[in-house]
């Protein structure tokens, strides 16, 4: 993503005015309420992710991060109000990837699994502090380079959120980020997950919300049961589907099992003659 | 339920029923009591010194290599008061001890899932 040098000259002279503390290097991403650019903080000598918002009079994306104190929430070092009246802040500057890339690199579906949960993880959270996040979707997701899992661009009131990642129903609330998450989920461990990986995408982005998880920490405890070899709320296996999971949860016990029956067989046979 | 308590109802268990495979041993059909007793309360030794083990040590191999280890001492000593159907006795029951150090190591499981929840 690109900007015009007179565009990046005119923001360069706007915070450097206001601050006198941040040197913007290059923008970095552009939302619908604002631009974030990588800078390098001159007081401390370190790069930091500077976003400045578009829209002055919401409230500050920064206030509600700062209520959000949680590892997979990017926290804020600054923030303060441009010449022009609008807001930026600064904040931990993120070297990863998006989930979205991060979905196209071959991992296990367990692997996934568990980035899924730290997805999940901040969510829950913030839904526990009357936060919602309103526009969840895999490039608002990032994987850092220790493996860190950040949940960024934090519902600012008056988001609509993203096509595809939007439940059906107007009013906004926790069901529609488990709706956003479920479909997270889907791009997440795309069309070859495990049934009963499925039915938990399909069950948290049902359209119909009073089918959905109830909430977002009942979405993790169904991927956990996944993820444990227990079965899952969401799908309802069959026998067979019953007696594979089984073997595969207790793979170690059924091997000796095996053994011990093999072994017997074959005593009783050597045994006889 | 703790770990010696798993330990003691699987040997028990396990213990029981390898006794009763004795019932193919034709030759052993009018022992079948005292076999099944014999064997069940090696089950349930074995049971007990694999649970104290998990209690302390947490380790899928170690509790496996204690109880495969006891009931072949067991089993030697069985087999040997006898003094015939060594391979019988030994084999089986070797991998039987096995399981039960297995179990007391693995279980109760950790419940991942109910934890998260409840941690929320």
């Amino acid at each position: 993503m690109r900007v015009s040098n007179k565009t990046l000259d005119h923001l360069r002279a706007l915070v450097t005015s206001g601050v006198d503390r941040y040197e913007l290097l290059e923008e970095i991403g552009r939302g619908g309420l604002g631009t974030v650019y990588a800078a390098l903080d001159t007081r401390l000598d370190r790069r930091v992710a500077l976003k400045v918002l578009n829209v002055p009079d919401l409230e500050s994306e920064s206030r509600i991060l700062a209520r959000l104190e949680h590892p997979g929430v990017v926290p804020v070092y600054d923030s303060g109000v441009l010449p022009d009246g609008r807001t930026f802040y600064a904040m931990k500057l993120i070297e990863g990837i998006r989930l979205d890339r991060y979905a196209e690199q071959a991992h296990s579906i367990n692997e996934r699994l568990r980035v899924f949960e730290k997805v999940c993880e901040p969510v829950a959270f913030a839904h526990a502090r009357g936060v919602l996040h309103r526009d969840l979707k895999p490039s608002n997701i990032m994987i850092g380079s220790f493996g860190e899992v950040l949940v960024l661009d934090w519902g600012i009131p008056g988001v609509m959120g993203t096509a595809g990642f939007i439940p059906p129903e107007q009013v906004a609330g926790e069901l529609g980020d488990v709706f956003a998450l479920g479909r997270v989920l889907t791009r997440l461990t795309g069309d070859g997950a495990p049934k009963p990986v499925r039915a938990i995408a399909e069950k948290a982005s049902s359209f119909r919300a009073e089918r959905r998880y109830a909430g977002v920490a009942q979405l993790m405890s169904d991927v956990a049961r996944y993820l444990d070899g227990e079965r899952v709320m969401a799908y309802r296996e069959n026998p067979l589907e019953w007696v594979g999971r089984m073997l595969t949860r207790h793979r170690v016990v059924a091997a000796l099992l095996v053994t011990y029956l093999v072994m017997r067989i074959a005593l009783i046979f050597i045994t006889r003659r | 339920m703790n770990k010696i308590m798993i330990g003691l109802l699987v040997g028990a268990l396990l213990g029981a029923i390898d006794g009763a495979t004795a019932w193919f041993t034709p030759e052993v059909r009018n022992e079948m009591t005292g076999i099944i007793i014999g064997s069940t309360m090696k089950g349930l030794i074995t049971g007990l010194i694999a649970g104290f083990v998990a209690r302390k040590v947490n380790s899928v191999a170690i509790g496996v290599l204690v109880g495969l280890s006891v009931q072949a001492a067991l089993s030697l000593a069985v087999a040997y008061a006898q003094g015939d159907h060594y391979l019988e006795i030994i084999l089986p029951g070797s991998i039987v001890g096995a399981i039960v150090g297995f179990a007391t190591q693995r279980y109760p499981a950790s419940q991942r899932s109910e934890v998260a929840t409840a941690s929320r």
